[in-house]
């Protein structure tokens, strides 16, 4: 069969997930398929999923991972909902996805491990794969692929005389190129790609090249796949661009902040998943006057941190929320002595150890506050994986600016999820001034019996600015300004210790005063709100972004109105929120947690704020979020229940 | 007795200083430039009162710029140190005062940092900083304020207070066996371990010259006197009358001789190594019977690679109420600091570079895989 006799059908958007054993590599192709749908110019959203152990037992359910792609020739801002094709390499990848899936996905199936065992791992008692023309069995009303992808791959590298184990590993760079032809993506960067990463080894670099080609070429000449399909690029707003991480670009925004302050940039770290990527990225960037300080524990990690942001640089330490909860204590050492810090928490799932490798917001009320006494700690968190560039910009300037430990939150969503992300122009960026003291701020006049009057300059590190409230961040080395702080309550002015009971509480509401101040150099919030009808806002902050703009977008298509905002800064909060949820009959907060901003919102606006809880260790889904909002409108507007029409706003259908 | 001095021979000829690279200053310095405005209020007949005296004194022997010093702390009576130095200084949390410093001196290639703890703070809570400090071997000297009991918090038994120890919180007697700060140090692999006494002002200061002079992580073991809540823990070794006996005094390069002297001067016990366990043990010297004459005892070398020695050596030190104990430097040898070759590490990549910090900033940000709107 020749190319032209095969179809080729217009999409607007797709979600593909790519879904395999732990070992199968499925993370790496998904990457790829990202980058060449990148450099392609459609708009895209990734969910990578994986489990918590490294290398789960072979072939079961937990040893699964996924990763999820969408992309679409216009502006997208979810990873999708249920995918329109999987790509599962064994049972139990099968298995294990096809719940998500909606009747009518295309299913490409690598036959080669449905043998009984395999199927039995996967708890199958017969082989779905025979039972395909049976109505009613699992797998009918998919449009199921069966390809011996092993087996072909392995066939198409013999020539490298690689072990059959190796050559069988080439697997996904077959289903890559399979799915790469199918979709018409571009090949030339996968195929960089793989030359520089095999470099070291030619059999296996001709192998993965091999494999890549070949999976391309089956598409291309197998009548088992008639349909090629089409995404064209997403109109994007000029400039250049590139598929980034959310911890790529969390990492990228600390640099930046190093460089647009002039200060060293010190990270005291200790690895904990979903954050370690950060710490590796850094220790790249020695170049840039980047140390990285990999401790004994978190609590060394922030102690380090605070050490170098006493000396002159600006500390952060990186974690998860296990970590936040050791790190609790110096936290309150960097409140009270007030030194600038960036405390970066990528959120996971909790308690405790929880779900490592899975999202959650549920660290907010820990980062407002988890601490002894009154330690309020401004909170910065981004919205999307390219914003945590800008957040982490944002949270330096808090710090550095205020003396102020800050909490940037992302999570495990944004850290290993990707998008296009236009890059900026660094002349953009803002400017960080350390504005460090380099004189005495004092003269104390003392007068002797005789009547004669001494002055003497002195510094005072609790002296303060009348606009920040800031005080003097005086280094070591400068000559004349030498002090000491610490943890004890120090006298408002001067800083020597006190334990004078008007003077703690000067300091009390002072420390809190100051964080407050933050809001005045806030812009105010953006509300999207483009009937200027909306009865109902819908409220987020973090990660939910994506998912919440989807939600309210499918519900003005079924033709209601609804308002969205979405809150960067969660501590202090911008000046005129209690103004803005104050214009809406329902405000509607949906978060990954049980009501944790809901909560903040309903103690300082005394709002009756609507919540929409999901913690099941994913981002939130468009389809279920209009529905929701959808119902809340239609209270808000008295639309009875049984007139309300979602079915655009939470249809799943096929895109194909 | 008198402890002999090792100053002459530290650092070692050749080694780069603790303070090499903090700038010095040429107008003299008194104990006073070095004594803050705070009232010091530890209880009367404090040991740290002794400590404190001393390090103010000898700090203008150092002839650093004043505000190149910087003194970190945790918690604890001792920890309250750096309030009374007229340094940069920080009186942090429980036993987090290595980290800090760790952070100080990596970040700050030019300034003498100094730790300050006790033994709760240090061997307690801190115990895991305390270590990695010393391993990383991180350029700071820590002054190890042990005078086996919780002052601060009233008197509860600490990690080096003896088993048995009647206290608020083990009013039958405690049932922890104790840690030996300095067998902890070597074991840790530190690079320089001492041991000092508060009252003793001229070992004290001899050994905190040698510390300033080592490059990496100095631990000095203080044994501090605590009159409120285990007065006399180290009456032993400061008794007039016992001392000799008590003190096992280490001079690098010299036999390791102590007890009180023959008549005509020599010495009467000595550290020799013990082939029966492998370590060493306490003999008698002379002529007599079962005892060793003066070129059969162990001739203590401070700079020996292997640690195992000087451990043994740390073993002599009572776990029980302080009869004997070994005192001055137990080991001192030059090892790579991680401040060091972090920095190093910094100028191989190029962080000094003049490239345009934007330009270098706006590649790393662009990257390889870019595609254009237009
Ligand atoms: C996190 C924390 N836990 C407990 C304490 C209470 N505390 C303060 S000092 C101290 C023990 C201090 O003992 P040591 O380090 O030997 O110092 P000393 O007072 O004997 O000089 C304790 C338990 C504290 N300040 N912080
Ligand atoms: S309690 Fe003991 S250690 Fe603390 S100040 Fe008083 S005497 Fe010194
Ligand atoms: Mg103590």
């Amino acid at each position: 069969m020749s190319e032209n006799t095969k179809q080729v059908k217009q999409l607007d958007r797709v979600i593909i997930r790519f879904a395999g054993d732990s070992g199968d590599g499925m993370q790496l192709t998904g990457d790829r398929f990202t980058a060449e749908s990148a450099s392609f110019g459609n708009d895209l959203v990734t969910l990578p999923n994986f489990p918590a152990e490294i290398r789960a037992p072979q072939g079961t359910l937990p040893g699964v991972s996924s990763f999820q792609v969408h992309f679409a020739d216009h502006d997208i801002l979810t990873p999708g909902d249920a995918p329109d094709v999987l790509v599962a390499m064994n049972p139990a990848a099968l298995k294990a996805n096809l719940g998500d899936l909606p009747k009518g996905a295309t299913i490409i199936v690598d036959t080669h491990d449905f043998s009984a065992r395999n199927l039995t791992k996967a708890g199958y008692d017969a082989n779905p794969l025979d039972l395909l023309e049976t109505p009613g069995s699992e797998l009918d009303g998919f449009n199921v692929h069966p390809v011996d992808l092993t087996g072909i791959t392995v066939g198409a590298v013999k020539e490298f005389g690689l072990s059959r184990k190796d050559a069988a590993r080439a697997k996904n760079m077959f289903a890559l190129g399979l799915l790469s032809w199918m979709y018409g993506r571009p090949t030339e960067g996968t195929e960089t790609f793989l030359a520089r990463k095999f470099a070291k080894d030619a059999a296996v670099r001709d192998a993965n090249l091999t494999a890549f080609r070949a999976g391309w070429n089956f598409g291309e000449t197998t009548e088992t796949f008639v349909v090629r399909y089409e995404v064209k690029p997403a109109p994007m707003s000029a400039g250049t661009y590139r598929n980034i991480t959310g911890n790529l670009a969390l990492s990228y925004g600390l640099v930046a902040a190093g460089v647009q302050s002039g200060l060293p940039l010190f990270l005291g770290s200790y690895p904990i998943t979903p954050a370690s990527d950060i710490l590796h990225e850094l220790s790249k960037h020695k170049g840039f006057g980047v140390t990285t300080f990999q401790a004994e524990d978190e609590i060394a990690g922030v102690g380090a941190a605070i050490g170098a942001s006493f000396s002159g640089a600006l500390g952060v330490t990186t974690t998860s929320g296990p970590g936040v909860a050791l790190k609790s204590e110096a936290i309150g050492l960097a409140v009270m002595t007030e030194l600038p810090l960036l405390v970066v928490d990528v959120q996971r799932g909790g308690p405790s150890t929880g779900l490592p490798t899975k999202t959650e917001q549920a660290d907010l009320l820990q980062a407002m506050f988890g601490r002894n006494g009154e330690a309020p700690v401004p909170i910065v968190a981004p919205q999307s994986p390219g914003d945590c560039f800008d957040a982490a910009i944002e949270a330096a300037r808090i710090a550095i600016t205020y003396r102020t430990p800050v909490m940037l939150l992302s999570d495990g969503y944004l850290a290993n999820g990707s998008e296009p992300w236009r890059i900026p122009e660094v002349a953009d960026l803002p400017v960080i001034d350390p504005a460090f003291a380099t004189a005495t701020n004092h003269t104390s006049t003392s007068t002797a019996k005789d009547g004669t009057v001494t002055e003497t300059e002195e510094f005072w590190p609790y002296l303060r600015d009348e606009e920040t409230l800031a005080r003097p961040w005086a280094v070591p080395g400068t000559a004349g300004l030498e002090h000491r702080i610490g943890g004890l309550e120090k006298g408002e002015g001067h800083g020597n210790i006190s334990y004078d009971p008007a003077n703690h509480e000067l300091m009390v509401r002072t420390r809190q005063a100051k964080v407050d101040r933050i809001a005045d150099s806030l812009p105010p919030l953006e509300v999207d709100d483009p009937s200027g009808r909306a009865k109902v806002l819908v409220l987020g902050w973090g990660s939910t972004y994506g998912p919440i703009g989807a939600g309210v977008r499918r519900v003005r298509r079924a033709g209601y109105d609804v308002a969205q905002t979405h809150l960067r800064h969660l501590n202090p909060f911008p000046k005129d929120l209690g103004e803005i949820l104050a214009r809406y009959d329902k405000v509607l907060v949906p978060e990954m947690n049980l009501g944790q901003l809901s909560m903040l919102l309903r103690a300082k606006y005394l709002v009756d704020a609507v919540g929409h809880h999901q913690v099941n260790g994913m981002p939130l889904k468009a389809a279920e979020l209009a529905q929701v909002i959808g119902e809340l409108v239609a209270e808000a507007e008295g639309i009875p229940a049984d007139q309300l029409d979602l079915s655009v706003a939470t249809s799943q259908e096929v895109h194909q | 007795m008198t402890l002999t001095s090792n100053r002459a021979d530290l650092p070692t000829p050749g080694l780069r200083s603790g303070t090499e690279s903090v700038p010095t200053t040429d107008q003299p310095q008194t104990g006073k430039d070095f004594t803050s405005d705070q009232e010091v209020r530890w209880c009367p007949g404090c040991g740290d009162y002794a400590v404190l005296k001393a390090v103010q004194s000898f700090l203008p022997d150092l002839g650093l710029r004043r505000e190149n010093i910087v003194f970190v702390s945790g918690i604890g009576c001792s920890s309250r140190f750096p309030y009374y130095l007229d340094t940069y200084g920080m009186h942090s949390i429980h036993g987090r005062a290595p980290s800090i410093a760790t952070g100080i001196a990596t970040a700050r290639e030019d300034l003498s940092v100094w730790v300050v703890t006790g033994d709760g703070d240090a061997l307690s809570i801190g115990g895991n900083h305390l270590i990695h400090a010393l391993r990383r071997n991180v350029n700071m000297t820590i002054l190890l304020f042990n005078n086996r009991i919780y002052g601060l918090t009233k008197g509860q038994y600490s990690p080096t207070s003896e088993a048995g120890k009647v206290t608020k919180s083990t009013p039958m007697g405690s049932v922890d066996h104790p840690f030996n700060p300095v067998s902890l140090a070597l074991g840790a692999e530190a690079s320089f371990v001492a041991r000092t006494i508060d009252s003793d002002r001229k070992h004290l200061t001899e050994v905190l010259a040698a510390a300033a002079a080592h490059r990496g992580t100095s631990l000095v073991e203080i044994y501090q006197n605590c009159p409120i809540f285990n007065d006399g823990a180290f009456d032993a070794i400061k008794d007039r009358d016992t001392k000799a006996d008590a003190i096992i005094p280490l001079v690098h390069g010299e036999p390791i001789t102590f007890g009180v002297p023959t008549e005509d001067g020599r010495a009467t016990k000595g550290v020799a190594h013990d082939p029966a366990t492998g370590g060493v043990r306490v003999v008698e010297v002379g002529d007599g019977e079962g005892q060793l004459s003066e070129s059969e005892l162990l001739v203590h070398d401070a700079h020996n690679p292997d640690p195992s020695v000087a451990f043994a050596i740390s073993r002599l030190t009572d776990a029980g109420y302080l009869h004997t104990s070994p005192i001055g430097i137990f080991r001192q040898v030059e090892r790579a600091t991680y401040d060091d070759e972090a920095r190093a590490q910094l100028a191989t990549a190029g962080a000094s570079s003049d490239a345009d910090p934007a330009e270098r900033l706006s590649a790393l940000i662009t990257g390889a895989d870019t595609w254009t709107v237009v």
